[in-house]
């Protein structure tokens, strides 16, 4: 059996994204005082403790009432995200989950080229939420190059699409070091800003990780 | 780090407990989600502001009568959500319209417009006025903009009072705007403070260093110095708010020299004198003053300079009555 087709026709469950939201809530506190630590030169020092705090609220609304579809999942993760980061992260992301549950509506399962529209809804979501673009060394400069890796990854496998989404997300995030932040409380440090990795960048390179993890499991 | 906490996580709702405690003559707080309003609410504009915790008394001190009618605390230093906005205008709103007093943070305006948009969807109209008042950030396209510091103090009690004594949202809103146009401040730090989440200071400084121009959240700000006496340090911060505020011989003042949690109040007072000096030799009158702790930093030693130019409308209102567990005089 062609093992490659195979693995490029598996689809992203309802399980599967149960899994990267359990995933998210893993890695979110175990990064916790890494993100924190980047946080604190060039923000206020709070991104892996809201982040942690948030996704402790998504399992807990999740466990409350189970979703039966992945628009609905997606809602689940968004609104206890709004409700509990805060910050400028809890718009942001609660934005972007609420943009992908749009998109996906009520369908149990997605494939490819589903979760890489409903990840461009969710970024151009972010993008008008933070009026931010390419460069600002905000976490669209993971998100970006990521999608345009999902977008050229036509006849490749599930899983080799993921895992090139992670590499140029991660590429993405290491450029944010020499850049000048424009947005954000970065911003307000001007010149001081160079040197220093974007911490939403980080924790956006985290979630397309437990993504390219869990899909196609 | 030391402090007198139980649990890092239960320092906002152990805060209010307290402050429910202490102020139940003045306030109400509800617990989920968080916010605080004023124990009676009666027929007129209604104040909402909110943002990150430990910056007390700001926002919950100055809810009651006179300035806010309720106020949304966030986590320590993170903007409150928009489920704790749209709950609190909700219940403040009395149909004559609600001022969301917003300062210019870019979690905060997210969150606000978040809450402002779902209150629009039920017909509760909303007026978002945004306070950025800090001369120590440049305003320019590639920052986010001056940060909103002390003059927030000065706008809810000022514009607390135009809702008081019965004026309709739009004059209300233009006091704000004017607030808006006519403050600016700059602070500095001794120290850092220590957020209890982290339990680590924010930025390390050396003991005969300071940081000039720095931020309510421990935000770096202009420059790091040497330590200098205060009336050096009184000088460098007024400069670049009296040329801002481009005041001219003759003009009026509201000046508040604002402590940012860990400074006695003889140090602030040392500061004032000299602030008041430096606007006499200008020909500017100190027409109201506020000398104290109303806007923190946690326990950063520091301080800041405010100043609003005024009127004889803004005066008035500034000495109208006002009753909060912050703020009270006239009654």
């Amino acid at each position: 059996m062609d093992c490659r087709v195979e693995m490029g026709d598996l689809m992203i469950t309802l399980s599967n994204i149960h899994s990267f939201v359990l995933g998210l809530q893993a890695v979110y506190t175990e990064k916790k005082d890494y993100l924190t630590q980047l946080d604190s030169p060039i923000g206020d020092g709070d991104h892996g403790i809201n982040m942690a705090r948030g996704f402790d609220a998504v399992i807990k609304a999740w466990d409350a009432k189970p979703p039966i579809d992945i628009g609905e999942a997606f809602k689940t993760v968004s609104m206890a995200i709004i409700k509990n980061v805060g910050g400028s992260s809890g718009p942001l992301y609660g934005t972007m989950f609420l943009r992908m549950a749009a998109f996906v509506g009520k369908k149990t399962e997605i494939d490819l080229a589903d979760w890489t529209s409903a990840l461009e809804k969710g970024i151009e979501g972010i993008a008008q939420m933070g009026k931010g673009q390419k460069g600002d060394k905000t976490m669209l400069d993971a998100f970006y190059p990521a999608l345009a890796a999902l977008k050229s990854a036509a006849g490749k496998s599930l899983k080799e699409a993921l895992s090139d989404s992670v590499q140029a997300g991660t590429n993405g995030m290491k450029d944010t070091i020499p850049m000048l932040a424009k947005k954000g409380r970065a911003s307000y440090l001007g010149e001081r800003s160079i040197g220093h990795q974007d911490p939403g960048a980080t924790s956006a390179v985290y979630l397309l990780e437990i993504a390219a993890d869990k899909f196609g499991e | 780090m030391k402090k007198i906490i139980n649990d890092a996580n239960a320092v906002v709702l152990e805060t209010l407990q307290g402050m429910e405690k202490a102020h139940g003559d003045i306030i109400k707080v509800n617990y989920d989600p968080f916010f605080i309003t004023r124990k009676e609410i009666k027929k007129k504009v209604a104040i909402v502001s909110g943002g990150g915790s430990g910056h007390e008394p700001l926002h919950g001190g100055f809810v009651g009568l006179g300035m806010l009618d309720a106020a949304c605390p966030g986590a320590v230093f993170t903007s409150p959500t928009p489920d704790q906005m749209e709950a609190a205008t909700k219940a403040v709103n009395t149909g004559a319209g609600v001022i969301h007093l917003v300062k210019n943070y870019t979690g905060d305006i997210m969150n606000f417009q978040m809450a402002a948009d779902i209150c629009a969807a039920d017909d509760i109209k909303v007026e978002a006025i945004v306070i950025d008042d800090d001369v120590a950030v440049k305003d320019s396209l590639y920052t986010a903009g001056r940060r909103g510091v002390g003059s927030t103090v000065l706008t809810e009690k000022i514009i607390g009072a135009s809702a008081q004594r019965g004026d309709d949202l739009s004059a209300v809103v233009k006091f704000a705007n004017y607030c808006k146009d006519n403050g600016r401040s700059m602070g500095m730090a001794l120290t850092s403070c220590t957020p209890p989440a982290s339990g680590k200071p924010i930025f390390d400084i050396g003991d005969d260093e300071i940081e000039m121009g720095v931020g309510i959240h421990g935000e770096p700000g202009r420059e790091r110095m040497k330590i200098k006496p205060a009336d050096e340090l009184v000088d460098y911060m007024m400069e670049p708010i009296l040329s801002d505020l481009s005041l001219k011989n003759g003009d009026e003042v509201i000046m508040m020299v604002n402590g940012m949690g860990g400074t006695p109040l003889i140090e602030l007072y040392v500061a004032f004198n000299h602030a008041v000096e430096v606007a006499n030799k200008k020909g500017i009158k100190t027409a109201r003053s506020l000398v104290g702790n109303y806007i923190t930093s946690l326990d950063m030693q520091g301080f800041s300079i405010t100043i609003m130019k005024a009127n004889a409308d803004i005066l008035k209102l500034w000495d109208a009555p006002v009753w909060t567990a912050g703020l009270r005089w006239g009654i």
